[in-house]
């Protein structure tokens, strides 16, 4: 007889609460039914039996937690079922798609988590946070809606579109409760038209007001590229001065876990190319609440890239009524003597889990987050080069032609003479992002990679 | 009668196509439509059960309530002709004659998938059953099937390109871009919009302008199209057969606008809270298109509910086996990471 298992609702869950038996032993189950209520830490959900049958035995009763994930919870129908044990849901939670880690009983398992791994290890005091300001935790997510709002209450001409920003309250969840506090003349739904949209809140730019145009993820920004470099990012040149285009183009950017090439590509290098563009790209909510609001007042263009694996992680930001982190500024995460380590976005997860793993061997890391891409502070990784003069470079996306490749060039055009030693990259690999979990693992770089790079120009 | 279902029949090769372009269905084809969208139906209930166990990862998208717009309009193709559609792609591999197991495998992520695991749900195509994809770019296949349907035309080959989207990609500009050139060139393309209503939480009036004249945008561009009822396998074959006549004479392009309805949220991870429980309800009671055929075998006595019972049996050994299939295969080799970048002379 087949047992109904505790379903995975989520990409992300690992166990959830048996909130609600809707059956008794003994009732007939249709395929389609309802048949329990399941909370996850995100929501709750409704799941429907696929078998048909008798409901013949309940085996973990309702208001139980933290049941796991795959454990059998009921058993259903008669002894000779054609089809194997068999559940749906029909809900889970946050956004389009999700993605994140999946259950632990999947190939993946721990590799998200690694990936997002808190970096720990001694962080020097940001210099703009003042003495004895109280911190408060909060993720990534919130701390982008944070901003926005903020901005939104302070400036009237900021508005905020994308396609299910609003009554679905964002497809990650980045403005849930916007619409309510806005209204929809400011929390704008848009059709599936990326090119058309982009267009027009360029065009609503250029005519005073300041857009945030939410992409659903970066990959689908490529549909309106011709508008945010042709349009956005060269009108103010060509107008010679005239017409400025105040907006930011936002939303997550590089790799989920297991969407496969179209949804997975970092951008970072493709839009730091562009003159009249600038580049943001943050690790933590701090930073990330502090250079939207930048961005938000930038008179330029800025390009805001996100990473749906840190919006659910958490960070202390400082509780200050206007925390405004400067754009084109880069930050000493960790501070240490021996090799300095360039990283930004995820790629400070690498970086910082590298570090810890260099410091169990005695070999003391210096890790810079970037921040801002473009204008690039490279000011501040050659401070750190002169004095570790060795230098490894870290980023998710493709190696060539890359972020990396330019601090490469950065670095030998500066710090020449203080070198030990080449310096040297950690990028994705150059292939197209691939589906199977195995491939997908070997694709992205990781924290021993960065511990065998910074090795590397140790010469140990 | 001997039930055998239809799946097992194409396999063998052994469907008669000047048969099909009668109208009104002969009882085999009755009971072809019926196993076939059974399979599709089977096959996604399978991959939702492999998703919550975790063997699918990512984005996973059924095509669950959708069965008679791929099925019937499969009944209307000829072989040769090509498809091309969306990430909701499952059930028009199924369609296509691709393996259960090479579908589900490709879904885990193992070597055994028509993508060797490298591309997943959204991206998988079949060259030998002239399946293009698979694209996981909203809108990014319209321009891509009139492109199929050119080398048709430039080939001379009597071959019809059927192009499915949704109605939220209805909203593309490189649809229109597309509707233009196909009816310039008169391209052989059936366009087929899968009017589902929803475009992920967004109901298509939301979005959309006249969200249930989809088809009449083509009227713009000289492109003849009709609204088709996309519950009704009937329906959907009989205008199939119209359009691919149209096609097929050098006429060019022609629109089907397929009402239709998804009865799972967009993607495996959405709480469909956008809609009323109560519209999904009704829509599986009243309008469900595999239970419309049930009925109608019934009725017509051209096969008993046992009979049923036993092409559902066969069906779920079908399912059943390319599930275990899938979770046996193997991951691909970690050579694949680095192969398939270019062609190698
Ligand atoms: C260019 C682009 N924008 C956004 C997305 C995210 N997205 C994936 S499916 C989808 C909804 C599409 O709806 P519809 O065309 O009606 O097809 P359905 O899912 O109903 O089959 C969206 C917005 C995407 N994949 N590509
Ligand atoms: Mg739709």
């Amino acid at each position: 007889m087949p047992n109904i298992l505790m379903p995975a609702l989520s990409p992300t869950m690992e166990e959830g609460k048996i909130a609600k038996w809707l059956k008794k032993v003994g009732d007939p189950v249709k395929s389609g039914d309802v048949i329990a209520e399941i909370e996850t830490d995100k929501a709750t959900m409704e799941v429907e039996a696929v078998d048909e049958g008798p409901l013949t035995a309940i085996l973990i009763p309702e208001g139980t937690e933290n049941v796991k994930v795959n454990t059998p919870i009921a058993v259903i129908g008669e002894a000779d079922a054609l089809s194997p044990p068999a559940l749906r849901a029909t809900s889970p939670v946050k956004g389009e798609e999700k993605s994140g880690a999946p259950p632990l009983s999947s190939p993946l398992a721990g590799e998200v988590a690694s990936r997002s791994g808190a970096g720990g290890g001694p962080t020097p005091t940001d210099p703009e946070i003042p003495a004895g300001t109280e911190m408060v935790s909060m993720t990534v997510r919130e701390a982008i809606r944070e901003a926005m709002v903020e901005e939104m209450r302070r400036d009237k001409d900021v508005f905020l579109m994308g396609e299910e920003v609003g009554q679905y309250q964002g497809a990650y969840k980045i403005s849930q409760g916007m619409l309510d506090e806005f209204g929809p003349e400011r929390v704008v739904d848009t059709p599936i038209t990326e090119h058309g949209f982009t267009g027009i809140a360029v065009g609503a730019a250029f005519g005073g007001l300041r857009p945030i145009v939410e992409f659903m993820t970066f990959n689908f920004a490529m549909q309106a590229m011709d508008h945010i470099i042709n349009s956005a990012a060269k009108t103010l040149y060509m107008s010679g001065g005239q017409m400025g285009c105040p907006i930011v183009f936002r939303g997550p950017n590089g790799a989920a876990a297991r969407v496969a090439a179209q949804h997975s590509q970092d951008y970072a290098a493709w839009y730091a190319q562009i003159p009249g563009l600038k580049v943001v790209m943050p690790y933590s909510a701090a930073d990330a609440k502090g250079l939207m609001k930048a961005a938000i007042r930038d008179p330029n263009p800025v390009i805001f890239l996100e990473n749906e694996i840190l919006y659910g992680k958490s960070f202390e930001v400082p509780k200050l009524d206007d925390w405004v982190v400067p754009i084109g500024k880069a930050r000493v995460a960790r501070a240490g003597k021996d090799v300095t380590i360039v990283a930004f976005g995820i790629g400070m997860t690498y970086a910082l889990a590298a570090a810890e793993k260099l410091a169990a061997e005695g070999i003391e890391a210096e890790v810079i987050d970037l921040r801002t891409i473009r204008p690039m502070d490279i000011a501040t990784v050659v401070e750190s080069v002169k004095k570790t003069n060795r230098c490894v470079a870290v980023e998710e996306g493709f190696p060539q032609f890359s972020v990396t490749s330019e601090i490469a060039a950065q670095v030998m055009t500066h710090a020449f003479d203080w070198l030990d030693a080449p310096v040297a990259r950690v990028a994705g690999k150059d292939v197209p992002m691939p589906y199977a979990a195995n491939l997908e693992k070997l694709a992205l770089p990781n924290a021993d990679e960065v511990v065998a790079a910074a090795k590397g120009v140790l010469y140990v | 009668m001997v039930v055998k279902s239809a799946y097992m029949a194409r396999k063998a090769g052994t469907r008669d196509k000047s048969e099909l372009k009668n109208s009104g269905f002969t009882p085999e084809e009755e009971i072809q439509a019926y196993s076939d969208m059974l399979l599709i139906r089977r096959f996604e209930e399978k991959a939702g059960q492999l998703y919550g166990m975790g063997f699918i990862g990512g984005f996973c998208h059924l095509y669950i309530g959708q069965e008679a717009v791929v099925v019937g309009l499969q009944m209307a193709q000829e072989e040769g002709d090509q498809v091309i559609t969306s990430y909701r792609d499952h059930g028009h591999m199924l369609a296509s004659g691709m393996d259960p197991k090479g579908v589900m495998a490709e879904l885990t992520g193992r070597r055994g998938g028509y993508s060797k695991g490298k591309g997943g749900s959204m991206h998988m195509f079949s060259r030998e059953k002239q399946f293009f994809g698979g694209h996981g770019i909203v809108g990014a296949q319209v321009p891509l099937g009139a492109g199929l349907a050119f080398a048709d035309k430039y080939k001379n080959n009597g071959r019809v390109s059927f192009t499915y989207f949704g109605d939220g990609a209805a909203n593309q500009g490189q649809v229109y871009e597309t509707f233009n050139m196909a009816s310039i060139w008169k391209l052989p393309v059936v366009f087929v919009i899968e009017n589902n209503r929803y475009a992920m939480g967004t109901a298509a009036p939301r979005s959309t302008a006249m969200a249930d004249q989809l088809g009449a945008r083509g009227g713009a561009f000289g492109i003849p199209f009709e609204q088709v009822d996309g519950m009704d396998v009937h329906a959907v074959k009989e205008a199939g057969d119209r359009a691919v006549e149209h096609c097929r004479t050098g006429e060019g392009p022609y629109i089907l606008e397929m009402m239709t309805y998804r009865y799972r949220g967009h993607s495996m991870s959405d709480p469909a809270k956008y809609r009323a429980k109560e519209e999904v309800q009704k829509m599986r009671e009243e309008h469900d298109p595999i239970e419309q055929v049930k009925a109608r075998i019934i009725k017509g006595n051209i096969a008993s509910e046992d009979d049923l019972k036993k092409i559902d049996a066969e069906i779920r050994v079908i399912v059943t086996e390319a599930a275990e299939f899938a979770q046996g295969d193997p991951e691909p080799d970690v050579s694949e990471l680095w192969t398939d970048i270019y062609v190698t002379a």
